[in-house]
């Protein structure tokens, strides 16, 4: 599918400024609510842009893990974190300025260098597609290793995070 | 197809806006978020690039899997620590957080 119809395309580049402007939205709306509503919908548009990857699986690893758990959490300790009535604080610190000019001058930065490098593109590229089956071999062959020292992290974790979120016992 | 810097530019973007957002946000919860978008700018070019230069196309895919679960991981105990400092300090604004700054 080395050649894709125009309306795909276009609809492809919709979705990254989709998603471009919902991040924008994400770090910059005052209530964090809507923040992490709006993060949301980044998440979803990188799932679709992972699809124009020809990454089926990926892509909806991403919306499972990302928008389905790890934005639960973010939610949940929103909402039990906030102060109600407390509405008028600023959501920003003094850096704005010096931040976004620090911003600017990375994107022009990394935009010059991503464009001027001359990457060593494969002949058959974009037309790669990836089963399931073959991720799995993958996963369970060449990179078995990592994958047991993650479900050790993952482990870890869940155990941590429930020690270090409960209660201490009144002494 | 759409060509490979479309996609580093598009994860620049996004890179760079959570850049930002981590340096500007007072609420540690907006700083996660920020965080979490570095990371998915990240498995953005990982994907892209396994797509386009790598000979075998699964190696970007599968990085992309270790940085999600990494990515849940962190998002995890950053909001465990973010509901105990809450208990105790009633605050999760980064500026009333000085217990260890003079």
């Amino acid at each position: 599918m080395t050649h894709l119809y125009d309306i795909v395309k276009f609809g492809i580049y919709a979705l990254m400024a989709f998603s471009v402007l919902a991040a924008i939205l994400a770090v910059t709306v005052r209530n964090l609510f809507h923040a992490a509503l709006c993060f949301a919908a980044v998440l979803i548009g990188i799932a679709g842009v992972f699809l124009s990857l020809h990454a089926d699986f990926l892509a909806m690893v991403q919306i499972l893990i990302y928008v389905g758990a790890v934005m639960t959490l973010v939610i949940f300790a929103i909402m039990l974190t906030e102060r109600f009535g407390d509405n008028s604080s600023p959501q920003n610190n003094s850096l704005t300025l010096a931040a976004f000019g620090l911003a600017i001058v990375s994107l022009i930065a990394f935009s010059t260098i991503s464009v001027k490098t001359r990457w060593p593109i494969q002949e058959n590229a974009g037309a790669l597609h990836l089963s399931v089956g073959e991720l799995a071999y993958a996963l369970l062959n060449t990179y078995v290793l990592p994958f047991e020292v993650i479900s050790v992290l993952l482990i870890t974790t869940l155990i941590g995070a429930v020690i270090i979120a409960k209660k201490d016992r009144v002494s | 197809m759409i060509p490979l810097t479309h996609y580093l530019i598009f994860a620049n973007f996004l890179f760079v806006i959570g850049i930002f957002g981590a340096l500007v946000r007072r609420n540690i919860i907006g700083i996660l978020i920020a965080l979490e978008l570095i990371l998915n700018a990240v498995n953005v070019n990982f994907v892209a690039f396994s797509q386009n230069t790598s000979p075998d196309p699964a190696t970007g895919q599968i990085f992309a899997f270790f940085v999600i679960a990494i990515a849940a991981a962190e998002a995890t105990v950053g909001l465990a620590i973010v509901l105990a400092l809450f208990r105790v300090r009633k605050t999760i604004l980064t500026d009333e957080i000085h217990l260890l700054k003079w």
